[in-house]
């Protein structure tokens, strides 16, 4: 059997000033060609002005079995959001 | 609907008490309305009976092409030319969404191709029917995939994360197939007396294979209900049928044509069309091989996938010369 064409994460930035966000992934022999499929598989409605595309090897993930020892400690942490403090009306707003 | 008869463990649904704990805590996280993410634990049953429902989903929106493709030279206009290209291309699109969507479960690309090409791995018997007129375009568009959406829509809800995020995408899309499809079937019921019957053999010819989209009844079979205990199934085939028949008679008669069935009648009592079921018998066969199409379908998907070897080949070759150039310099 004949190899594979790699697969790539695709992610698109929209048209309004946001970040580039993982839309999803397609096989392509190299990056130039998966930016040309990316264009015809994820921008068919002018979903994009600009896209990145990552080798799927390339990326290491978090695995769920560390959930806890990684996002754990931020649970305890209620005085990092503002409505943590009670500001007295008469400060008014702040 | 994309999947049918998608089978299952073939065990009836496990209870509480006879679950391991890991699957007792992977069911109370589908009860939850959580998503389930690829490097999640799952069962394998989970697993297996996920590939096969998505790669048969992603099969039917390929071989789907094929169909529609094949009126896309003969177009009566430019206009329904570009149309009929931009859904065909959107067909190959959704077809992409649930094939990545699937390999996040550990199976190869090529893998389901070759499964497809095999004939171990099926797509909607609504494709093994030929497109013999215009209006045949029409009534795609109208009924097949008015029937596809009614089985997208609330799988957009299912519980595997990349399922139901290939499917957002793809219903957001989906509302253009169908209405270029009544446009057609307008265009053609108010054209000429030849135009109009035209339309009406369309849908004589098309009711009742999409009617079959749904499948066979499934109010026995442990299959369904182990599917919608995991959330990869969320109505029966019956609950949808019925929803697409009462969504679907108004609409022909706004085009003032005729449903082939005489038994078709409104149920004042239960509030829904009473109709008759499509021959099963022959969805049997369809489905098992004996359709109009099904060998020249499969046979276009062969062709396809052997005549683009060498351009697969070819382009590995030269992305990796060039890789190695690059490396060197």
């Amino acid at each position: 059997m004949s190899k594979e064409w790699p697969l790539w994460e695709i992610f698109i930035r929209g048209q309004h000033g946001m970040s580039h966000r993982h839309v999803g992934s397609l096989h392509a022999p190299d990056a130039e060609t998966a930016i040309l499929n990316a264009r015809d598989v994820y921008t068919r409605r002018r979903e994009g002005v600009s896209i990145w595309v990552v080798k799927s090897a390339d990326i290491t993930a978090s695995s769920p079995s560390e959930k806890g020892p990684l996002f754990e400690p931020s649970e305890s942490k209620a005085y990092r959001h503002p409505t943590f403090f009670d500001i007295p009306d008469e400060v008014g707003a702040m | 609907m994309y999947a049918q008869m998608v089978k299952s463990t073939g065990e009836a649904v496990k209870s509480r008490e006879e679950m391991t704990p890991e699957e007792r805590r992977f069911q109370d996280r589908i009860d939850a309305g959580e998503k389930i993410e690829p490097k999640d634990w799952m069962p394998e049953g989970y697993r297996k009976t996920l590939i096969r429902q998505i790669a048969q989903h992603a099969h039917s929106e390929v071989v789907g092409q094929l169909p529609e493709g094949n009126w896309i030279t003969r177009a009566p206009t430019l206009e329904r030319k570009a149309i009929l290209l931009a859904k065909v291309q959107d067909e190959a699109g959704h077809g992409l969404y649930l094939y990545c969507a699937a390999e996040t479960l550990g199976v190869s690309r090529d893998e389901l191709t070759e499964r497809l090409l095999d004939g171990s791995m099926k797509y909607s018997s609504i494709f093994n029917y030929p497109t013999l007129t215009w209006a045949d375009i029409g009534a795609v568009g109208w009924l097949v995939d008015g029937a596809a959406i009614m089985n997208q829509v609330p799988l957009q809800r299912t519980s595997f994360g990349p399922y139901s995020r290939a499917m957002i995408r793809i219903c957001k899309e989906e509302s253009f197939h169908q209405r270029q499809g009544y446009d057609i079937m307008l265009k053609m019921a108010r054209g000429t007396e030849a135009q109009r019957r035209m339309a009406q053999d369309a849908l004589n010819r098309f009711w009742y294979p999409a009617l079959m989209m749904f499948g066979p009844s499934d109010k026995d079979s442990v299959h369904s209900a182990q599917s919608m205990a995991w959330k990869i199934k969320i109505n029966t085939n019956d609950e949808l049928r019925q929803k697409f028949v009462d969504q679907t008679v108004p609409q022909a008669e706004y085009l003032g044509l005729t449903i082939p069935d005489p038994d078709l009648k409104f149920n004042e009592e239960t509030g829904h069309y009473d109709f008759t079921q499509p021959d099963w018998e022959e969805f049997f066969q369809v489905v098992s091989g004996n359709g109009p199409c099904n060998a020249e379908r499969l046979e276009a998907r062969r062709r396809a996938w052997e005549d683009g070897a060498w351009v697969r080949e070819g382009l590995l070759a030269h992305a990796e010369k060039r890789a190695a150039r690059s490396a060197a310099e």
